[in-house]
């Protein structure tokens, strides 16, 4: 018989700053830039250079710690982890050990299994390091250090999570705060936000926690799904035969499928901490925190609920619009120009959501305008355009943000309305098959759909399929 | 002296700070370190339990940036300490993912 076991997971996730500049000077953190190119001796470790603290870095990490439930640490300072790697080019990152910002938090998450809370064991502030491009051919590392110094927070969780489902809510959870926040763009693919994963196995009721391992960096919330299965069951495998788990640093290879252990021997965790003697204290006042409290953006529980109270939409609307800061915006401002809830919300969940998926794209990557889609949603209610032209010019204005007016006129898609010259194409239709004309007589419903569509096909789709019916209904 | 720094700590350390030391250097290194940890235990027999942590030496707190980009492209004069660069790039050995 095989024993039950419970596998135990904590994460640290980082988190890139939405600042203009990076923490401790004042270049830049646009990403895209020629190597190098948003450096200075301060981010690039140069002797004698003096970090100055960015503001905004404290505030955003203050929002982040009001939203997840945090105590906030109102006397907060830096301490330097020590290691040596080509991406760090000062040989210490500049981070929070002793005092972080934030502190004992926790956010609820809902899954299959059930409610329950996360506890945040911390939150601290630090810099981001350098990218080092590989090149397996010349035997060599590019460094480029415009990532070095761009600000982060860690929001360390406590052990709580037991399942890749749980995993995944709560970071949705943190990503849906965040982006609410303004405080990150939270995308995974881009790096902005990234999960170290501690895991565990131990007999199911153990009191004790098992060896865990950390896995690193892990891409995406598939590939963590995937890195928390195949590590839980290497766990298992090596209790079941007997051994012991080693406490090691692994990295998941997503291709692969498989964890190898990262050599432990050059990466000693022995960082050395010690307080950053070239950075002051933080004190944080009353009003200070009480400012931040009072500007806290609507978050995503209480626009759900209004969208339901405000707007009428389901739940399960409300679910899908809100689960994107980007999506919520472009509701609320269409909604607002052409005071249509519930079209509005199924163009964003239908044919964005669709598009969105199609072109492998990320609802913040979304462009177009408000106005444009609030005028396609006016033009098909007034019947100027059809229910599929409507859906053709969507993809222009999604694709590059067309005006639905021009584009319609411009190319000539305005549903034809003249029922007359509709009523002649009809009765050519009909009396171009007679056979359709039998079967429906006979009681198949379904022949007029094929009829309908002819004359679709007749008028290059611009008439108004509703009229179309009547007519053809009318004649037979 | 009090504290003894063993040949495997000498090495532990060597390996933290990247540094190949020979046999006298590492002797000599040792015999510093103890002296250090002496000195230190030294200080820790003043009772400091009504003494609050210091973590700045002067009287100093909040001093802040405003968001502001100041610096334009700086890549030239970072890169004038390159010993080898490809384009914009700094050029080192291969390091070994993770």
């Amino acid at each position: 018989m095989t024993k039950e076991y419970e596998t135990v997971i904590g994460l640290e996730v980082h988190v890139e700053l939405a600042t203009k500049t990076k923490i401790f000077c004042a270049c830049s953190t646009a990403f895209g830039s020629a190597p190098n190119t948003h450096t200075c001796p301060v981010c690039t470790g140069m002797p004698g250079s003096l970090p100055v603290l960015n503001k905004k870095v404290v505030e955003y990490a203050m929002a982040v710690g009001v939203a997840t439930n945090c105590e906030i640490n109102q006397y907060s300072k830096f301490d330097r982890k020590n290691y040596f790697y080509p991406d760090n080019p000062q040989n210490y990152q500049i981070s929070q050990l002793y005092l972080p910002i934030c502190h004992d938090g926790g956010v609820e998450i809902e899954t299959a299994a059930g409610k329950k809370t996360v506890g945040i064991h911390e939150i601290h502030m630090e810099e981001d390091a350098g990218k080092l491009v590989h090149d397996d051919w010349e035997d060599v590392s590019l460094v480029d250090y415009n990532r070095s110094g761009v600000p982060l927070i860690e929001i360390v969780s406590e052990p709580d999570m037991r399942s890749a489902d749980e995993v995944i809510a709560y970071l949705e959870k943190l990503r849906m705060i965040i982006q609410y926040l303004g405080a990150s763009d939270c995308k995974m693919q881009e790096g902005s936000m990234r999960a170290d994963v501690n895991l565990s196995v131990r007999e199911k009721g153990a009191e004790q926690f098992g060896t865990r391992t950390e896995m690193k960096n892990i891409g995406s919330f598939k590939a963590i799904a995937r890195a928390i299965e195949a590590e839980t069951a290497r766990q298992i495998d090596i209790i079941e035969s007997g051994e012991k788990v080693v406490q090691e640093t692994r990295r998941w290879n997503d291709e692969q499928g498989y964890s190898y252990a990262m050599r432990s021997k050059e990466d000693a965790q022995d960082y050395r901490y010690f307080p950053e003697p070239d950075l002051v204290p933080i004190v944080i006042s009353d009003e200070w925190l009480q400012q931040i409290k009072d500007n806290q953006p609507e978050l995503r529980d209480e626009k759900l609920a209004r969208y339901e109270s405000e707007f009428g939409l389901p739940e399960y609307d409300a679910q899908i619009l809100t689960s994107e800061k980007k999506l919520a915006d472009l509701f609320e401002a269409t909604t607002k120009l052409c005071e249509k809830p519930k079209k509005v919300s199924n163009w964003l969940m239908g044919e964005t959501m669709r598009l969105l998926k199609e072109h492998e794209m990320d609802a913040a990557d979304l462009k177009f305008s408000p106005a444009n889609l609030a005028k396609l949603i006016e033009m098909t209610e007034a019947g100027t355009i059809n229910g599929s032209v409507a859906k053709e010019v969507f993809e222009q204005i999604f694709a590059s943000d067309v005006d639905p007016e021009s584009y319609v006129e411009e190319h000539g898609l305005k549903s034809d309305n003249d029922e007359d010259a509709l009523r002649a194409t009809i009765e050519q239709i009909v009396k171009d098959n007679p056979q359709s004309v039998e079967d429906y007589h006979n009681g198949k419903e379904k022949a007029i759909g094929f009829l309908v569509g002819q004359t679709m096909k007749a008028t290059k789709g611009k008439a108004n399929p509703g009229i179309v019916n009547k007519i053809l209904k009318e004649i037979l | 002296m009090a504290n003894v720094i063993s040949d495997e700590t000498m090495e532990y350390v060597g390996i933290l700070a990247k540094l190949e030391l020979s046999d006298e250097e590492k002797e000599a290194a040792k015999k510093d370190m103890e002296s250090m940890l002496d000195y230190i235990d030294k200080l820790n027999e003043l009772d400091t339990s009504n003494v609050e942590p210091m973590s700045h030496v002067f009287p100093v707190k909040n001093v802040f940036r405003e968001d502001v980009v100041e610096n334009g492209d700086g890549g030239e004069e970072t890169l004038a300490n390159a010993p080898e660069r490809r384009d914009r790039a700094f050029v080192v050995p291969m390091t070994v993912e993770g």
